[in-house]
Protein backbone atom coordinates (compact mmCIF):
# COMPACT_ATOMS: atom_id res chain seq x y z
CA UNK A 1 0.00 0.00 0.00
CA UNK A 2 0.95 3.57 -0.42
CA UNK A 3 2.35 4.52 2.93
CA UNK A 4 3.24 8.04 1.88
CA UNK A 5 -0.37 8.74 1.14
CA UNK A 6 -1.52 7.46 4.44
CA UNK A 7 1.01 9.45 6.39
CA UNK A 8 0.01 12.58 4.56
CA UNK A 9 -3.59 11.88 5.35
CA UNK A 10 -3.07 11.42 9.00
CA UNK A 11 -1.73 14.92 9.24
CA UNK A 12 -4.25 16.40 6.88
CA UNK A 13 -7.44 14.76 8.21
CA UNK A 14 -10.41 14.37 5.95
CA UNK A 15 -13.56 16.41 6.25
CA UNK A 16 -15.29 16.36 9.62
CA UNK A 17 -18.52 15.06 8.13
CA UNK A 18 -16.86 11.97 6.77
CA UNK A 19 -14.86 11.43 9.89
CA UNK A 20 -18.14 11.55 11.78
CA UNK A 21 -19.78 9.07 9.47
CA UNK A 22 -16.93 6.69 9.83
CA UNK A 23 -16.93 7.05 13.57
CA UNK A 24 -20.65 6.32 13.52
CA UNK A 25 -19.96 3.18 11.52
CA UNK A 26 -22.06 4.41 8.60
CA UNK A 27 -19.20 3.76 6.23
CA UNK A 28 -17.50 0.45 6.33
CA UNK A 29 -13.82 1.11 5.95
CA UNK A 30 -13.41 -2.03 3.85
CA UNK A 31 -15.34 -0.29 1.08
CA UNK A 32 -14.45 2.96 -0.62
CA UNK A 33 -12.45 5.02 1.76
CA UNK A 34 -13.28 8.65 1.33
CA UNK A 35 -11.15 9.32 4.37
CA UNK A 36 -8.25 8.17 2.24
CA UNK A 37 -8.63 11.19 -0.01
CA UNK A 38 -5.32 12.99 -0.20
CA UNK A 39 -6.57 16.41 0.78
CA UNK A 40 -3.15 18.06 0.82
CA UNK A 41 -2.39 16.96 -2.73
CA UNK A 42 -5.82 17.60 -4.21
CA UNK A 43 -6.21 21.00 -2.62
CA UNK A 44 -2.73 22.19 -3.57
CA UNK A 45 -3.02 25.23 -5.82
CA UNK A 46 0.08 24.59 -7.87
CA UNK A 47 1.73 21.60 -9.48
CA UNK A 48 4.71 21.66 -7.13
CA UNK A 49 2.38 21.43 -4.15
CA UNK A 50 0.37 18.64 -5.74
CA UNK A 51 3.52 16.68 -6.55
CA UNK A 52 4.75 17.13 -3.02
CA UNK A 53 1.36 15.97 -1.78
CA UNK A 54 1.64 12.67 -3.62
CA UNK A 55 5.22 12.29 -2.47
CA UNK A 56 6.64 12.73 -5.95
CA UNK A 57 8.90 15.76 -5.47
CA UNK A 58 10.67 16.22 -8.78
CA UNK A 59 9.86 13.21 -10.94
CA UNK A 60 12.20 12.18 -13.76
CA UNK A 61 10.99 12.48 -17.35
CA UNK A 62 10.36 9.11 -18.94
CA UNK A 63 9.64 8.08 -22.51
CA UNK A 64 8.09 4.90 -21.20
CA UNK A 65 5.24 6.85 -19.73
CA UNK A 66 2.81 7.52 -22.54
CA UNK A 67 0.33 10.34 -22.27
CA UNK A 68 -2.33 10.52 -24.94
CA UNK A 69 -4.23 13.83 -25.04
CA UNK A 70 -5.58 15.93 -27.89
CA UNK A 71 -3.37 18.78 -29.16
CA UNK A 72 -6.51 20.90 -29.22
CA UNK A 73 -9.46 20.11 -27.00
CA UNK A 74 -12.84 20.28 -28.63
CA UNK A 75 -14.26 21.45 -25.32
CA UNK A 76 -12.35 22.31 -22.18
CA UNK A 77 -15.12 20.80 -20.08
CA UNK A 78 -14.39 17.29 -21.35
CA UNK A 79 -10.80 16.55 -22.34
CA UNK A 80 -10.04 12.87 -22.88
CA UNK A 81 -6.80 11.66 -21.32
CA UNK A 82 -5.20 8.27 -21.58
CA UNK A 83 -2.07 7.27 -19.66
CA UNK A 84 -0.10 4.07 -20.16
CA UNK A 85 3.06 3.29 -18.24
CA UNK A 86 5.51 0.82 -19.71
CA UNK A 87 7.79 1.28 -16.73
CA UNK A 88 8.06 -2.09 -14.97
CA UNK A 89 6.32 -2.38 -11.59
CA UNK A 90 4.28 0.80 -12.00
CA UNK A 91 2.11 0.92 -8.90
CA UNK A 92 0.29 4.21 -9.39
CA UNK A 93 -0.51 6.90 -11.93
CA UNK A 94 -1.50 10.48 -11.20
CA UNK A 95 -2.84 13.00 -13.70
CA UNK A 96 -2.37 16.75 -13.34
CA UNK A 97 -3.40 19.85 -15.25
CA UNK A 98 -0.80 22.52 -14.59
CA UNK A 99 -3.00 25.60 -14.84
CA UNK A 100 -6.14 24.30 -13.19
CA UNK A 101 -7.03 25.91 -9.85
CA UNK A 102 -6.20 22.58 -8.23
CA UNK A 103 -3.81 20.80 -10.60
CA UNK A 104 -4.15 17.23 -9.29
CA UNK A 105 -7.06 15.62 -11.14
CA UNK A 106 -6.83 11.96 -10.27
CA UNK A 107 -4.60 9.38 -8.67
CA UNK A 108 -4.92 5.64 -9.16
CA UNK A 109 -3.21 2.83 -7.23
CA UNK A 110 -2.99 -0.49 -9.01
CA UNK A 111 -3.15 -3.98 -7.51
CA UNK A 112 -4.07 -7.59 -8.30
CA UNK A 113 -3.50 -7.66 -12.03
CA UNK A 114 -4.39 -4.07 -12.90
CA UNK A 115 -2.36 -2.75 -15.82
CA UNK A 116 -0.86 0.71 -15.58
CA UNK A 117 -3.29 1.95 -18.19
CA UNK A 118 -6.05 4.41 -17.33
CA UNK A 119 -8.30 6.80 -19.17
CA UNK A 120 -10.35 9.66 -17.80
CA UNK A 121 -11.93 12.94 -18.90
CA UNK A 122 -10.87 16.21 -17.41
CA UNK A 123 -11.92 19.81 -17.16
CA UNK A 124 -9.41 22.35 -18.32
CA UNK A 125 -9.95 26.01 -17.59
CA UNK A 126 -7.42 27.14 -20.17
CA UNK A 127 -4.60 25.98 -22.42
CA UNK A 128 -2.18 24.12 -20.19
CA UNK A 129 0.36 21.37 -19.81
CA UNK A 130 -1.15 18.06 -18.82
CA UNK A 131 1.15 15.84 -16.79
CA UNK A 132 1.16 12.18 -15.94
CA UNK A 133 3.17 10.92 -13.00
CA UNK A 134 3.88 7.24 -12.45
CA UNK A 135 5.36 5.56 -9.43
CA UNK A 136 7.43 2.42 -9.93
CA UNK A 137 9.64 0.71 -7.35
CA UNK A 138 9.42 3.78 -5.15
CA UNK A 139 10.59 6.16 -7.85
CA UNK A 140 8.52 8.76 -9.68
CA UNK A 141 8.45 9.43 -13.42
CA UNK A 142 6.64 11.99 -15.51
CA UNK A 143 5.52 12.87 -19.03
CA UNK A 144 3.74 16.01 -20.18
CA UNK A 145 1.98 17.49 -23.19
CA UNK A 146 0.28 20.77 -23.93
CA UNK A 147 -3.43 20.82 -24.67
CA UNK A 148 -4.90 23.90 -26.29
CA UNK A 149 -8.35 24.84 -25.16
CA UNK A 150 -10.37 26.68 -27.77
CA UNK A 151 -13.46 28.75 -28.09
CA UNK A 152 -16.06 26.78 -29.93
CA UNK A 153 -18.83 27.67 -32.30
CA UNK A 154 -22.48 26.70 -32.23
CA UNK A 155 -24.15 23.84 -30.45
CA UNK A 156 -23.15 21.31 -33.07
CA UNK B 1 -29.98 9.22 -4.34
CA UNK B 2 -27.18 8.72 -6.76
CA UNK B 3 -27.98 7.34 -10.17
CA UNK B 4 -26.72 3.90 -11.20
CA UNK B 5 -23.41 3.65 -13.01
CA UNK B 6 -23.01 2.03 -16.38
CA UNK B 7 -20.17 -0.47 -16.30
CA UNK B 8 -18.78 -2.55 -19.11
CA UNK B 9 -16.16 -5.23 -18.58
CA UNK B 10 -14.93 -7.14 -21.58
CA UNK B 11 -12.28 -9.79 -21.86
CA UNK B 12 -10.19 -9.29 -25.00
CA UNK B 13 -7.42 -11.87 -25.29
CA UNK B 14 -5.99 -11.96 -21.77
CA UNK B 15 -6.80 -8.34 -20.97
CA UNK B 16 -10.06 -7.25 -19.39
CA UNK B 17 -11.14 -3.73 -20.27
CA UNK B 18 -13.35 -2.01 -17.74
CA UNK B 19 -15.23 1.09 -18.77
CA UNK B 20 -17.25 3.05 -16.21
CA UNK B 21 -19.76 5.89 -16.60
CA UNK B 22 -20.83 7.67 -13.43
CA UNK B 23 -23.66 10.16 -13.06
CA UNK B 24 -22.34 13.00 -10.92
CA UNK B 25 -22.35 16.81 -11.06
CA UNK B 26 -18.65 17.09 -10.08
CA UNK B 27 -19.14 20.66 -8.91
CA UNK B 28 -15.83 22.46 -8.49
CA UNK B 29 -16.96 24.95 -5.89
CA UNK B 30 -15.73 27.71 -8.17
CA UNK B 31 -18.84 28.31 -10.18
CA UNK B 32 -21.66 30.68 -9.46
CA UNK B 33 -25.33 30.09 -10.03
CA UNK B 34 -27.64 32.45 -11.93
CA UNK B 35 -28.14 34.50 -8.77
CA UNK B 36 -24.40 34.96 -8.37
CA UNK B 37 -24.13 32.61 -5.42
CA UNK B 38 -21.19 30.23 -5.32
CA UNK B 39 -22.25 26.64 -5.92
CA UNK B 40 -20.62 24.56 -3.18
CA UNK B 41 -18.19 21.84 -4.22
CA UNK B 42 -19.78 18.45 -4.74
CA UNK B 43 -17.57 15.83 -6.27
CA UNK B 44 -16.58 12.19 -6.10
CA UNK B 45 -13.42 11.77 -4.04
CA UNK B 46 -12.73 8.08 -4.02
CA UNK B 47 -13.53 5.11 -6.17
CA UNK B 48 -12.56 1.49 -6.20
CA UNK B 49 -12.78 -1.35 -8.68
CA UNK B 50 -12.85 -4.88 -7.27
CA UNK B 51 -12.68 -7.85 -9.61
CA UNK B 52 -13.28 -11.39 -8.42
CA UNK B 53 -13.27 -10.18 -4.82
CA UNK B 54 -9.92 -8.41 -5.01
CA UNK B 55 -9.24 -4.71 -5.15
CA UNK B 56 -7.74 -3.85 -8.52
CA UNK B 57 -8.04 -0.07 -8.65
CA UNK B 58 -7.97 2.31 -5.72
CA UNK B 59 -8.63 5.77 -7.09
CA UNK B 60 -8.82 9.25 -5.68
CA UNK B 61 -10.25 12.05 -7.75
CA UNK B 62 -10.63 15.78 -7.54
CA UNK B 63 -12.79 18.55 -8.93
CA UNK B 64 -10.97 18.61 -12.28
CA UNK B 65 -12.62 15.39 -13.39
CA UNK B 66 -15.45 16.16 -15.83
CA UNK B 67 -19.11 16.13 -14.89
CA UNK B 68 -20.59 12.64 -15.38
CA UNK B 69 -17.15 10.99 -15.13
CA UNK B 70 -15.90 8.37 -17.52
CA UNK B 71 -13.03 6.03 -16.60
CA UNK B 72 -11.28 3.20 -18.38
CA UNK B 73 -9.04 0.58 -16.77
CA UNK B 74 -7.34 -2.58 -17.90
CA UNK B 75 -6.31 -5.71 -16.05
CA UNK B 76 -4.98 -9.20 -16.51
CA UNK B 77 -6.08 -12.35 -14.76
CA UNK B 78 -9.85 -11.97 -14.85
CA UNK B 79 -12.16 -14.58 -16.35
CA UNK B 80 -15.51 -14.30 -18.06
CA UNK B 81 -18.16 -14.20 -15.35
CA UNK B 82 -15.93 -12.65 -12.69
CA UNK B 83 -17.76 -10.02 -10.73
CA UNK B 84 -16.63 -6.43 -11.25
CA UNK B 85 -17.73 -4.18 -8.39
CA UNK B 86 -17.30 -0.44 -8.67
CA UNK B 87 -17.91 1.92 -5.76
CA UNK B 88 -17.57 5.62 -5.29
CA UNK B 89 -18.10 8.10 -2.50
CA UNK B 90 -18.26 11.88 -2.74
CA UNK B 91 -17.33 14.75 -0.46
CA UNK B 92 -20.83 14.87 0.99
CA UNK B 93 -20.82 11.19 1.82
CA UNK B 94 -23.16 10.19 -1.02
CA UNK B 95 -22.10 6.85 -2.42
CA UNK B 96 -22.95 4.26 -4.95
CA UNK B 97 -21.95 0.67 -5.71
CA UNK B 98 -22.79 -1.19 -8.91
CA UNK B 99 -21.58 -4.42 -10.39
CA UNK B 100 -21.37 -6.29 -13.64
CA UNK B 101 -19.89 -9.61 -14.77
CA UNK B 102 -16.90 -9.81 -17.10
CA UNK B 103 -18.21 -10.62 -20.57
CA UNK C 1 -31.99 28.33 -21.15
CA UNK C 2 -30.28 31.44 -20.07
CA UNK C 3 -28.50 32.42 -23.17
CA UNK C 4 -31.09 34.44 -24.97
CA UNK C 5 -30.58 37.82 -26.48
CA UNK C 6 -26.87 37.99 -26.30
CA UNK C 7 -25.28 39.56 -29.27
CA UNK C 8 -23.15 36.58 -30.04
CA UNK C 9 -24.14 34.50 -32.97
CA UNK C 10 -23.12 31.56 -30.92
CA UNK C 11 -22.73 32.04 -27.26
CA UNK C 12 -19.20 31.63 -26.13
CA UNK C 13 -19.17 28.84 -23.68
CA UNK C 14 -16.86 25.97 -23.16
CA UNK C 15 -13.66 27.72 -22.37
CA UNK C 16 -13.42 29.43 -19.05
CA UNK C 17 -16.73 27.82 -18.54
CA UNK C 18 -15.46 24.56 -17.19
CA UNK C 19 -14.68 26.35 -13.99
CA UNK C 20 -16.31 29.69 -13.88
CA UNK C 21 -19.32 29.72 -16.06
CA UNK C 22 -21.93 31.92 -14.66
CA UNK C 23 -24.49 30.89 -17.22
CA UNK C 24 -23.12 32.43 -20.38
CA UNK C 25 -23.19 36.10 -19.85
CA UNK C 26 -19.99 36.97 -21.51
CA UNK C 27 -19.77 39.98 -23.73
CA UNK C 28 -21.00 39.42 -27.16
CA UNK C 29 -18.77 38.79 -30.06
CA UNK C 30 -20.14 38.93 -33.48
CA UNK C 31 -18.67 35.85 -35.01
CA UNK C 32 -18.49 36.00 -38.71
CA UNK C 33 -19.67 33.01 -40.62
CA UNK C 34 -16.77 32.53 -42.91
CA UNK C 35 -17.21 31.07 -46.30
CA UNK C 36 -14.11 29.32 -47.47
CA UNK C 37 -13.82 29.16 -51.23
CA UNK C 38 -13.98 25.43 -51.06
CA UNK C 39 -15.13 22.75 -53.41
CA UNK C 40 -18.17 20.70 -52.49
CA UNK C 41 -16.25 18.49 -50.10
CA UNK C 42 -15.99 19.57 -46.48
CA UNK C 43 -12.70 21.24 -45.75
CA UNK C 44 -11.13 19.84 -42.65
CA UNK C 45 -8.50 21.86 -40.93
CA UNK C 46 -5.95 20.46 -38.50
CA UNK C 47 -8.18 21.15 -35.50
CA UNK C 48 -11.12 19.27 -36.97
CA UNK C 49 -8.91 16.31 -37.74
CA UNK C 50 -7.57 16.42 -34.20
CA UNK C 51 -11.12 16.40 -32.78
CA UNK C 52 -11.99 13.44 -34.95
CA UNK C 53 -9.12 11.37 -33.56
CA UNK C 54 -10.90 11.40 -30.22
CA UNK C 55 -14.44 11.19 -31.58
CA UNK C 56 -14.69 7.40 -31.58
CA UNK C 57 -13.44 7.17 -28.02
CA UNK C 58 -15.81 9.89 -26.90
CA UNK C 59 -18.75 8.23 -28.62
CA UNK C 60 -17.84 4.82 -27.27
CA UNK C 61 -18.02 6.03 -23.68
CA UNK C 62 -20.83 8.50 -23.85
CA UNK C 63 -22.64 9.73 -20.73
CA UNK C 64 -25.78 9.72 -22.90
CA UNK C 65 -26.04 6.08 -21.84
CA UNK C 66 -26.87 7.19 -18.32
CA UNK C 67 -29.91 9.05 -19.64
CA UNK C 68 -30.84 6.20 -21.92
CA UNK C 69 -30.95 3.89 -18.91
CA UNK C 70 -33.26 6.26 -17.07
CA UNK C 71 -35.45 6.61 -20.14
CA UNK C 72 -35.80 2.84 -20.39
CA UNK C 73 -36.97 2.69 -16.81
CA UNK C 74 -39.45 5.49 -17.41
CA UNK C 75 -40.71 3.99 -20.66
CA UNK C 76 -41.53 0.73 -18.92
CA UNK C 77 -42.92 2.12 -15.68
CA UNK C 78 -46.59 2.75 -15.03
CA UNK C 79 -46.76 6.49 -14.62
CA UNK C 80 -48.94 9.55 -14.88
CA UNK C 81 -52.51 10.20 -13.71
CA UNK C 82 -53.72 7.16 -15.66
CA UNK C 83 -50.98 4.95 -14.26
CA UNK C 84 -50.09 3.20 -17.49
CA UNK C 85 -46.73 2.65 -19.12
CA UNK C 86 -45.73 3.99 -22.50
CA UNK C 87 -44.53 0.49 -23.32
CA UNK C 88 -48.11 -0.78 -23.13
CA UNK C 89 -49.85 2.22 -24.72
CA UNK C 90 -47.63 4.27 -26.98
CA UNK C 91 -47.43 3.66 -30.73
CA UNK C 92 -44.41 5.27 -32.34
CA UNK C 93 -45.51 4.17 -35.77
CA UNK C 94 -44.40 0.55 -35.57
CA UNK C 95 -47.19 -0.71 -33.32
CA UNK C 96 -47.83 -0.26 -29.62
CA UNK C 97 -44.69 -0.59 -27.55
CA UNK C 98 -42.50 -1.35 -30.56
CA UNK C 99 -39.60 0.98 -30.44
CA UNK C 100 -36.85 -0.79 -32.29
CA UNK C 101 -36.17 1.24 -35.40
CA UNK C 102 -38.99 3.67 -34.64
CA UNK C 103 -36.76 6.71 -34.19
CA UNK C 104 -35.22 6.56 -37.66
CA UNK C 105 -38.68 6.28 -39.24
CA UNK C 106 -39.88 9.55 -37.76
CA UNK C 107 -41.12 12.20 -38.35
CA UNK C 108 -44.15 10.45 -39.77
CA UNK C 109 -47.86 11.07 -40.01
CA UNK C 110 -50.02 9.77 -37.16
CA UNK C 111 -53.69 9.58 -37.99
CA UNK C 112 -54.77 9.36 -34.34
CA UNK C 113 -53.26 12.80 -33.79
CA UNK C 114 -53.79 13.98 -37.36
CA UNK C 115 -50.31 15.43 -37.39
CA UNK C 116 -46.81 14.82 -38.61
CA UNK C 117 -44.72 14.15 -35.53
CA UNK C 118 -41.08 13.80 -34.76
CA UNK C 119 -40.11 11.35 -32.03
CA UNK C 120 -40.18 13.86 -29.20
CA UNK C 121 -43.51 15.32 -30.23
CA UNK C 122 -44.98 11.83 -30.49
CA UNK C 123 -43.78 10.74 -27.06
CA UNK C 124 -45.18 13.93 -25.57
CA UNK C 125 -48.47 13.15 -27.30
CA UNK C 126 -48.46 9.68 -25.74
CA UNK C 127 -47.65 11.08 -22.31
CA UNK C 128 -50.62 13.44 -22.61
CA UNK C 129 -53.15 11.18 -24.33
CA UNK C 130 -52.25 7.86 -22.79
CA UNK C 131 -50.72 8.65 -19.43
CA UNK C 132 -52.79 11.72 -18.69
CA UNK C 133 -50.02 14.24 -18.17
CA UNK C 134 -50.80 17.85 -18.97
CA UNK C 135 -49.08 19.24 -22.04
CA UNK C 136 -48.49 22.59 -20.40
CA UNK C 137 -46.68 20.93 -17.52
CA UNK C 138 -44.31 19.16 -19.90
CA UNK C 139 -43.87 22.27 -22.04
CA UNK C 140 -43.07 24.44 -19.05
CA UNK C 141 -39.50 23.19 -18.91
CA UNK C 142 -39.11 20.78 -21.80
CA UNK C 143 -35.30 20.82 -22.05
CA UNK C 144 -32.52 19.96 -19.67
CA UNK C 145 -30.32 22.35 -17.81
CA UNK C 146 -27.45 21.65 -15.44
CA UNK C 147 -29.67 20.81 -12.53
CA UNK C 148 -32.70 19.28 -14.21
CA UNK C 149 -33.31 16.73 -16.93
CA UNK C 150 -36.96 16.34 -17.95
CA UNK C 151 -38.37 12.83 -18.29
CA UNK C 152 -39.13 13.49 -21.94
CA UNK C 153 -35.42 13.92 -22.64
CA UNK C 154 -34.62 10.58 -21.05
CA UNK C 155 -37.46 8.94 -22.98
CA UNK C 156 -36.36 10.36 -26.33
CA UNK C 157 -32.80 9.28 -25.63
CA UNK C 158 -33.95 5.75 -24.86
CA UNK C 159 -36.10 5.54 -27.97
CA UNK C 160 -33.29 6.96 -30.13
CA UNK C 161 -30.92 4.36 -28.72
CA UNK C 162 -33.25 1.66 -30.05
CA UNK C 163 -32.42 2.78 -33.61
CA UNK C 164 -28.65 2.45 -33.37
CA UNK C 165 -26.90 1.64 -36.62
CA UNK C 166 -30.15 1.82 -38.57
CA UNK C 167 -30.83 3.73 -41.74
CA UNK C 168 -32.83 6.94 -41.65
CA UNK C 169 -36.10 6.21 -43.39
CA UNK C 170 -38.56 9.10 -43.13
CA UNK C 171 -41.65 8.12 -45.17
CA UNK C 172 -41.46 11.03 -47.59
CA UNK C 173 -43.78 9.26 -50.02
CA UNK C 174 -46.65 9.80 -47.64
CA UNK C 175 -48.33 12.98 -48.97
CA UNK C 176 -48.80 14.37 -45.45
CA UNK C 177 -45.13 13.87 -44.70
CA UNK C 178 -44.20 15.35 -48.07
CA UNK C 179 -46.26 18.40 -47.29
CA UNK C 180 -44.50 18.75 -43.94
CA UNK C 181 -41.16 18.38 -45.70
CA UNK C 182 -41.98 21.21 -48.10
CA UNK C 183 -43.10 23.40 -45.22
CA UNK C 184 -39.87 22.64 -43.42
CA UNK C 185 -37.90 23.51 -46.51
CA UNK C 186 -39.67 26.86 -46.66
CA UNK C 187 -38.99 27.53 -42.95
CA UNK C 188 -35.30 26.74 -43.47
CA UNK C 189 -35.18 29.34 -46.23
CA UNK C 190 -37.18 31.99 -44.40
CA UNK C 191 -35.06 35.10 -43.82
CA UNK C 192 -36.03 37.40 -41.00
CA UNK C 193 -34.95 38.89 -37.72
CA UNK C 194 -32.48 41.67 -36.92
CA UNK C 195 -29.71 39.90 -38.83
CA UNK C 196 -31.90 38.95 -41.76
CA UNK C 197 -30.85 35.34 -41.26
CA UNK C 198 -32.36 32.09 -42.35
CA UNK C 199 -31.35 28.56 -41.35
CA UNK C 200 -29.86 28.33 -44.81
CA UNK C 201 -27.58 31.32 -44.25
CA UNK C 202 -25.39 29.01 -42.21
CA UNK C 203 -26.64 25.59 -43.22
CA UNK C 204 -27.67 25.84 -46.85
CA UNK C 205 -24.38 25.77 -48.73
CA UNK C 206 -21.15 23.81 -48.56
CA UNK C 207 -17.93 24.84 -46.93
CA UNK C 208 -19.04 27.23 -44.20
CA UNK C 209 -17.75 27.25 -40.71
CA UNK C 210 -17.99 29.24 -37.54
CA UNK C 211 -14.80 29.45 -35.54
CA UNK C 212 -13.65 25.85 -35.28
CA UNK C 213 -16.91 24.25 -36.29
CA UNK C 214 -17.73 23.18 -39.79
CA UNK C 215 -21.33 23.91 -40.64
CA UNK C 216 -23.13 21.11 -42.41
CA UNK C 217 -25.14 21.84 -45.53
CA UNK C 218 -28.51 20.45 -44.57
CA UNK C 219 -29.73 20.22 -48.14
CA UNK C 220 -27.36 17.33 -48.89
CA UNK C 221 -27.77 13.80 -47.49
CA UNK C 222 -24.37 13.83 -45.78
CA UNK C 223 -24.81 17.35 -44.49
CA UNK C 224 -28.29 16.62 -43.22
CA UNK C 225 -26.96 13.50 -41.54
CA UNK C 226 -24.31 15.41 -39.67
CA UNK C 227 -27.11 17.63 -38.44
CA UNK C 228 -29.17 14.63 -37.40
CA UNK C 229 -26.36 12.51 -36.04
CA UNK C 230 -25.70 12.96 -32.42
CA UNK C 231 -29.18 14.14 -31.42
CA UNK C 232 -30.33 13.55 -28.85
CA UNK C 233 -26.88 14.46 -27.65
CA UNK C 234 -24.86 14.76 -24.51
CA UNK C 235 -23.57 18.29 -24.61
CA UNK C 236 -20.08 18.60 -23.16
CA UNK C 237 -20.75 22.24 -22.39
CA UNK C 238 -22.64 22.05 -19.14
CA UNK C 239 -22.81 18.27 -19.31
CA UNK C 240 -26.48 18.13 -20.21
CA UNK C 241 -28.55 15.84 -22.39
CA UNK C 242 -30.40 17.73 -25.13
CA UNK C 243 -32.75 16.73 -27.90
CA UNK C 244 -33.14 17.53 -31.57
CA UNK C 245 -36.16 19.69 -30.69
CA UNK C 246 -33.89 21.72 -28.42
CA UNK C 247 -31.39 22.13 -31.24
CA UNK C 248 -34.04 23.59 -33.53
CA UNK C 249 -34.98 26.12 -30.88
CA UNK C 250 -31.33 26.98 -30.41
CA UNK C 251 -30.95 27.75 -34.11
CA UNK C 252 -33.94 30.05 -33.82
CA UNK C 253 -32.29 31.74 -30.88
CA UNK C 254 -29.09 32.20 -32.82
CA UNK C 255 -31.06 33.77 -35.64
CA UNK C 256 -32.72 36.09 -33.11
CA UNK C 257 -36.08 34.58 -33.92
CA UNK C 258 -38.75 34.09 -31.28
CA UNK C 259 -38.62 30.56 -29.86
CA UNK C 260 -40.80 28.09 -31.71
CA UNK C 261 -43.53 26.52 -29.61
CA UNK C 262 -42.48 23.25 -28.02
CA UNK C 263 -43.60 20.15 -29.89
CA UNK C 264 -45.27 22.32 -32.53
CA UNK C 265 -45.96 21.89 -36.23
CA UNK C 266 -43.14 24.26 -37.16
CA UNK C 267 -40.50 22.20 -35.39
CA UNK C 268 -41.91 18.95 -36.74
CA UNK C 269 -41.80 20.42 -40.26
CA UNK C 270 -38.20 21.55 -39.91
CA UNK C 271 -37.21 18.16 -38.56
CA UNK C 272 -39.04 16.45 -41.40
CA UNK C 273 -37.03 18.49 -43.89
CA UNK C 274 -33.75 17.91 -42.13
CA UNK C 275 -34.14 14.24 -41.22
CA UNK C 276 -35.86 13.52 -44.53
CA UNK C 277 -32.81 14.86 -46.36
CA UNK C 278 -30.74 12.34 -44.44
CA UNK C 279 -32.76 9.36 -45.68
CA UNK C 280 -30.56 6.37 -46.40
CA UNK C 281 -27.79 7.46 -44.02
CA UNK C 282 -26.96 5.34 -41.00
CA UNK C 283 -27.88 6.74 -37.58
CA UNK C 284 -25.35 5.93 -34.90
CA UNK C 285 -27.57 6.61 -31.90
CA UNK C 286 -27.53 9.24 -29.16
CA UNK C 287 -24.40 11.28 -29.52
CA UNK C 288 -21.93 13.49 -27.79
CA UNK C 289 -21.71 17.12 -28.77
CA UNK C 290 -19.24 19.86 -28.18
Amino acid sequence: MNTTRRTVLKSATASGVLAGLIAAGALRPTQVLAADWNKAAFEAHDTAGALKGIGAGTPAESKDLILKVPDIAENGAVVPVDVVSNIPNTSSISILVDKNPSPLCAHFDFANGALADVSARLKMGQTSLVKAVAKADGKFYTAQKEVKVTVGGCGG
Amino acid sequence: MADPMKIRAQLKGDVTEVRILMGHAMETGQRKDAAGKTIPPHFIQSMTVDVGGKKVIDGQIGTSVSRNPVFGFKMKGAKVGDKVVVSWIDNKGDKRTDEVAVA
Amino acid sequence: MKQSLIGALCVIVGVGSAFAQTPAKKPATKAAVKATPAPAAEVKDAATLEFEKFRAEMEDSNPAELFEAKGEEQWKAKRGPKNVSLAETCDLGQGIGKIEGAYVKMPRYFSDADAVMDAERRIVWCMVEKQGYKFDDIAKQPFANETFTPDITNLVTYVAGQSRKMKIDVPLKDPKVREAYEMGKAIAAYRAGPYDFSCNTCHGVDGKRIRMQNLPNLSTPQGAMSGVQGWPGYRMTGGVMLTHQWRMGDCFRQQRFPQPKYASDAVAYLLTYMIGNANGQVYKGPGIKR
